[in-house]
């Protein structure tokens, strides 16, 4: 083994070639220089001939390679391949000359449509926003192309053919790659965009095809996540973080840790005591010698069971009015039937594979960080502002993330601000900051736990006429720099959606919120409040059908003639599912349909429950309208582990607070779903003209519901927690 | 004292101490990124290499344990059946974010290694230690049946 001591690198890493430099130099780095994912290939083209470069998010090389620049983090999700698509189709390039880069922090070129001047990934927003972006980026290169084809052919540019990366001109015969062409193309204006003719749909040749993907080694461990990212001389370092949110370090003595072999320093920050050693283990075990007397006396000690009980007092007391349509209270009171019924939802953690990491590098330049970005500008400057700096001396590498589910995207940058503040400490020197899977687990930045109390209200004739629904928990917004967007009026829209725009038509309707304030950091978790507004609401329809005995998929479409698209993806997924055919014994089937994101997805469950009080999800029959299919195979992907993702909560997942401690530290206790508890799943796409909207997300709400409804089905019994349990 | 190990074929005398899991000498001595840190404790696969031929889960095994034994780790692996194991999971786009895929690449393989054709029950067992939060699994059974008919 060798180990790294030279130091030679003091400057800021300048460029991504420089970083390639510095892993190759770094021991077995050869391996990961032969197959660094995101751009190191088309780098190596780069340095020969001159790159054509259109715009902000095409780069054509001499040899013909096409890459494209992502302001998107892959996360799992498939955008390099989606956002690839969109260019490679307006392009007509070759799908197999694609190569997807990351794009560095700069929102002045790659922010998020959707989310003014922030470049960030979350909200299922990446194809949305970046359909017409991209579309017209890869027009734009192929205008240009056609016109360095036009001018060295001396033919008209409307004569010439682009096909599979080839122009070509059939009267004279002539044709070339786009590589041959590049170094002209360049040369040529850049065409005003409104003299671009983007495709017609019907001539779509890769939008609508599920082309391979471009993320690709992930098979043989060569995809390089921040956990992989090796510079030379760099440490690592692990952070003793307080045992409950608030605490503070009173004293410690890191004599213990500071003699174990492989420590390096010991550093103290706001969040705790950071460890750096050689390697992973020696910090590891240098922090487990440290001796920590914490201040625990403005800490948080409160309970889960303490906080359900509020908010359930809460609950029966009207809060802020987020919608309010007739007048639920007085119709409710004059119901002839009426429905109620006291919904809880945990804490829960991310759990993302790849615990949080990032690497930084301090020195007098700035600031240089390697991590699974997905809010280049919010850590950007938050980074900026702790150390001193100007943003644009804070340079940030995306890497590929071993998943997020919306961690990485933190409001508060908190363990990129940790990374960079242990880096700080250390100028010069690059850290990679690692935490453990209990670090994971116990740190924070939950989705918070959530009380709704719903009534709703029948007429003699079965038809719904009221809804009271009282929601009480964390308003993720307050307090973020996205407070002025996302809470208007008391009322945080992360804390309601999916239940303040329910779509069916109930004439007198109230949405209420209480925001309580608790120092448990919470955050977004992968769609956010549908995840627990769809659980809620999708239960009450479903026990309203039930009390008018009605069929809970035709009570539900009669609800929804004004909400066609709504009524459409039910529809299919109830006929998919063969809806009304018979069950084996001890079985039930159960439906919900929820929009998220402006996608629309319909869900019915099969479970079956066994005779020891068991039970199983054996198969999911999804429909999803999410407008224009870009990529079906992914949106499938998608679809199902969405649905994974979203059993884990339905069936296993629970964060808790005893005494302010989290109760939970790893998998065996905070438990995810496993190959054994996956069902069957089915996936159908509704074919649609509209403009693509997300996938990411909107997968995950209705499987909770869809399974309460299918247990209820089967046993009789009523669910309004999760983790879902049958009573004995 | 250094411990020496043998991974892929290759001796590797570690300035480390015998405690070290074989996870980090993989990673942080080696140098070898593939084999993933999940959670420390054995409970989700992402670790998962082969001693001498057998799933052992990387993060849980210090390295005082493997001396002179034939450590593979997903770089390592080139037996006919990783290959159909490896081009199955391609072919099926089974990955998403890809971060457990190797631990998942490697059960499969001493899996398929052992059981040519293997059932649902059997895929359940083998494969329920490692945990996929993309939830892949649907893809991941399916990649292994293709796998087991290519190689029959």
């Amino acid at each position: 083994m060798r180990r790294i001591r030279s130091n030679k690198h003091q400057g800021l890493v300048s460029s991504r070639r420089d970083f390639l430099k510095l892993i190759t130099t770094a021991g077995a780095g050869l391996t990961l220089a032969m197959n660094l994912p995101l751009a190191m290939a088309a780098e190596s083209t780069a340095a020969a001939g001159v790159d054509f470069e259109p715009n902000a998010f095409v780069r054509i090389g001499t040899d013909g390679r096409v890459t494209v620049l992502m302001k998107h983090l892959e996360m799992g999700q498939g955008t390099f391949t989606g956002l690839a698509t969109l260019v490679a189709e307006e392009l007509d390039a070759d799908w197999s000359a694609l190569v997807a880069e990351g794009a560095p922090a700069d929102a002045s070129r790659y922010n998020n449509l959707l989310f003014g001047t922030v470049q960030g990934t979350g909200g299922s927003t990446a194809m949305a926003n970046s359909f017409m972006q991209m579309r017209t980026a890869g027009a734009t290169a192929r205008a240009m192309l056609v016109a360095a084809a036009a001018q060295r052919w001396k033919v008209p540019a409307s004569e010439i053919q682009v096909s599979q990366g080839i122009l070509s001109h059939s009267a004279s015969g002539k044709s070339a790659g786009f590589g041959e062409l590049a170094e002209l193309a360049a040369q040529q204006p850049v065409p005003d965009v409104q003299s671009l003719r983007l495709k017609d749909p019907a001539d779509f040749a890769y939008i609508g095809r599920s082309l391979p993907r471009l993320d690709r080694g992930k098979t043989d461990g060569s995809a390089l996540f921040t956990q992989d990212v090796q510079l030379e001389g760099m440490l690592t370092a692990l952070v003793a973080h307080p045992p409950r949110f608030g605490a503070s370090v009173k004293h410690y003595d890191a004599a213990k840790a500071l003699a174990s072999p492989g420590v390096v320093d010991v550093v103290q920050i706001p969040s705790g005591i950071a460890v750096l050693g050689h390697d992973f283990w020696s910090a590891k075990k240098g922090r487990d010698l440290l001796s920590i007397d914490w201040d625990e006396s403005v800490a948080f000690t409160g309970s889960s069971a303490d906080m359900l009980h509020k908010y359930r007092t809460l609950a029966d007391q009207p809060g802020a009015v987020a919608r309010a349509d007739g007048d639920a209270v007085t119709a409710l009171a004059s119901a002839t039937t009426v429905v109620e019924a006291v919904f809880e939802v945990p804490y829960l953690a991310h759990a993302a594979m790849e615990p949080m990491n990032a690497v930084a590098l301090v020195n007098a330049a700035g600031c240089e960080i390697w991590n699974g970005e997905q809010f280049q500008t919010v850590d950007q400057s938050a980074v900026a502002t702790v150390l001193g700096l100007k943003p644009e001396q804070v340079k940030i590498n995306m890497l590929l993330a071993g998943g997020s589910f919306g961690r990485r995207a933190n409001p508060h940058s908190d363990y990129v601000i940790e990374a960079v503040l242990i880096a700080n400490a250390r100028q010069g020197t690059p850290v990679k900051l690692v935490w453990t899977r209990e670090d994971d687990t116990r740190a924070g930045y939950y989705r918070p736990m959530y009380v709704h109390k719903v009534r709703a209200g029948l007429d003699a004739s079965g038809n719904p006429v009221a809804w009271e629904q009282r929601i009480v928990g964390q308003s993720i917004g307050t307090g973020t720099a996205f407070e002025a967007f996302i809470v208007k009026d008391g009322i945080d829209s992360t804390s309601v959606e999916g239940a303040s725009n329910l779509p069916y038509q109930i004439p007198n309707l109230q949405v209420e919120l209480h925001s309580v304030d608790n120092p448990v950091p919470v955050q977004w978790w992968r769609s956010v409040g549908h995840t627990h507004t769809a659980f809620s609401t999708e239960i009450i329809v479903d026990e309203l059908a039930r009390a008018a005995k009605q069929d809970p998929v035709d009570f539900r479409l009669k609800l929804l003639s004004q909400h066609p698209r709504h009524h459409a993806v039910l529809k299919m997924a109830a006929e998919k599912a063969n809806w009304g055919a018979a069950l084996p014994a001890g079985w039930g089937r159960g439906v919900a349909v929820h929009e998220s994101f402006n996608s629309f997805v319909a869900q019915v469950a099969e479970v079956s429950v066994q005779e020891n009080g068991s039970f199983k999800v054996e198969r999911v029959v999804c429909a999803v309208d999410c407008g224009l299919a870009i990529n079906p195979d992914i949106i499938r992907t998608q679809i199902e582990g969405g649905i994974g993702f979203g059993l884990s909560a339905a069936l296993l997942s629970e964060i808790t607070l005893k005494d302010g401690r989290v109760a939970q530290s790893n998998f065996h206790d905070f438990q995810v779903l496993r190959i054994n508890q996956m069902p069957a799943i089915e996936v159908h796409i509704m074919p649609s003209a509209e403009a693509p909207t997300g996938v990411g997300e909107p997968g995950t709400p209705p499987i909770a519901p869809a399974v309460a409804n299918a247990l209820s089905a089967a046993t009789g019994q009523r669910f309004q927690r999760l983790p879902l349990k049958l009573n004995s | 004292m250094p411990v020496t190990i043998q991974v892929n074929g290759v001796s590797h005398a570690l300035d480390a101490t015998p405690d070290t899991p074989l996870l980090w000498a993989i990673r942080d001595h080696v140098r070898l990124t593939g084999t993933k840190f999940g959670c420390g404790m054995a409970m989700c696969g992402a670790c998962t290499v082969h001693v001498d031929g057998q799933p052992t889960r990387s993060c849980v095994t210090p390295i005082s344990a493997v001396q002179g034994k034939a450590i593979t780790t997903i770089e390592g692996i080139e037996s006919a059946v990783a290959q159909a194991i490896q081009q199955a999971w391609t072919e099926l786009e089974v990955p998403q974010c890809g971060y457990c895929q190797s631990g998942q690449i490697m059960s499969a393989t001493a899996l398929l290694e052992k059981n040519r054709q293997p059932s649902d029950a059997d895929i359940d067992a083998a494969m329920a230690g490692n945990i996929c939060r993309c939830a892949t699994y649907v893809r991941i059974r399916s990649a292994i049946k293709q796998a087991a008919e290519q190689l029959a």
